[in-house]
């Protein structure tokens, strides 16, 4: 049976991409930041995943407000990224798992999680970013691939206890899959920030730092609020915590608390990275 | 009636919900055209031009032309989208964030590094 070895969850501003582009990596506004993740590529080296499942949210390049899926799981042999329209350099291909996918999506969908499937997809900066950042130095990202995405674009969007139980049946599918293969799962988004309205600009540190350590000891403490006042307490894109919540309920039992970073600000977000490994 | 409700009143903060989906349908669709480097440069040669083509509304053929962010929002547009327009004219998430607060660009990054502290 497949194993999950833990997850990873940190947040994929744009900017990262220019900032890895333009090697500023020991600049002092993003130091603090990149000095968060040389502890993360040494718990890679240690647990040696073979694939990264990846929850992350579209911020229209694959999805508009055509046809917008609350749920959607990637079932393609590759991936794209592509130009986003504002100018972040576009990343290699990133090989897909299709037995996985399809184990996923069958798993989930008998779960009574309906599901769109994607055979093709292009995946953002928030889904490309985290993999540079986890494996800076190869071109391709090394291990392949399974998308997750759930929709942040356009309300209703899933509340925090339903992505909460989307992650925990996820973690379940991978468990049962029938493969000796070794599985990371990564959340990527938030945390606290708000890009648009007057309100522009908030960040609240001490929820965000309280969220952080209630995904190792009270894993379901943030599904007790609604969408509404999760946006009130973190912002408009803060409501991206429900990946890391997602990311932290596929995670079998109890966690231990590998690593963790938090830094504001970078762009208008405050940042958070943490690794959790699965504590059996 | 209203699709969905916002059932709590946020400070500075519109959820972008089936009433703005609707209402910003067009300009979405257009600023979402803008993911192809042919179709920013078709916008830069005629921006009304490209405006009428997506069926924008006066209101935001005004705000685009404007370049007003907040204009924007209320017209129905969702930052995501918008975020590629303000690509097209340089800019980025700190100029919206400086914009929609009324303060200078310095002043909203400091506001983010206090905020930090």
């Amino acid at each position: 049976m497949a194993k999950i070895v833990g997850g990873i969850t940190t947040s994929h501003v744009p900017a990262i991409g220019r900032a890895i582009a333009g090697n500023l990596q020991q600049d002092p506004y993003w130091k603090p930041f990149f000095d968060g993740f040389p502890p993360v590529h040494d718990w890679l080296a240690k647990v040696k995943p073979d694939i990264a499942v990846v929850v992350y949210n579209d911020h229209g390049l694959n999805f508009f407000l055509d046809k917008m899926p609350t749920f959607a799981v990637g079932a393609a042999p590759e991936y794209q990224n592509a130009d986003e329209g504002w100018g972040i350099p576009t990343l290699p291909p990133y090989a897909g798992n299709q037995a996985l996918s399809w184990h996923v999506i069958n798993e989930l969908v008998e779960k009574e999680f309906d599901l769109t499937t994607c055979q093709e997809m292009l995946v953002d900066h928030a889904f490309s970013l985290p993999l540079k950042l986890l494996w800076p130095n190869e071109e391709r990202c090394p291990v392949q691939t399974v998308p997750v995405c759930i929709n942040t674009v356009q309300y209703p969007l899933p509340s925090a206890k339903r992505c909460f139980k989307l992650g925990k049946a996820l973690g379940e599918a991978i468990a049962s899959w029938d493969a000796d293969l070794r599985v990371v799962v990564i959340g990527t988004g938030g945390l606290s920030h708000q890009l648009d309205g007057k309100r522009a600009g908030f960040v609240n540190k001490d929820f965000d730092l309280a969220f952080m350590e209630s995904l190792i000891h009270d894993p379901e403490w943030a599904t007790k609020y609604s969408t509404e006042e999760l946006v009130e307490l973190t912002g408009t894109q803060g409501v991206e915590l429900l990946m890391w919540l997602a990311t932290r309920a596929a995670l079998p039992g109890k966690v231990r608390k590998v690593h963790t970073n938090y830094h504001i600000p970078i762009s208008n977000t405050a940042a958070g990275l943490m690794v959790m490994e699965c504590a059996d | 009636m209203s699709s969905v409700r916002q059932k709590r009143e946020i400070p500075g903060t519109a959820v972008f919900d089936g009433d703005l989906a609707q209402k910003g349908y067009a300009l979405n669709k257009m600023c979402f055209s803008f993911n192809s480097a042919d179709n920013r440069a078709e916008f830069q040669r005629d921006e009304q031009a490209y405006c009428r083509k997506y069926g924008l509304n006066e209101e935001q053929e005004s705000v685009i032309r404007n370049r007003d962010v907040l204009g924007l929002l209320a017209a129905g547009g969702n930052v995501y989208y918008l975020a590629k327009f303000a690509g097209i004219l340089g800019l980025d998430v700190q100029d919206l964030g400086a914009a929609q607060t009324g303060m200078t660009k310095d002043e909203f990054k400091a506001m983010l590094v206090a905020a930090g502290k």
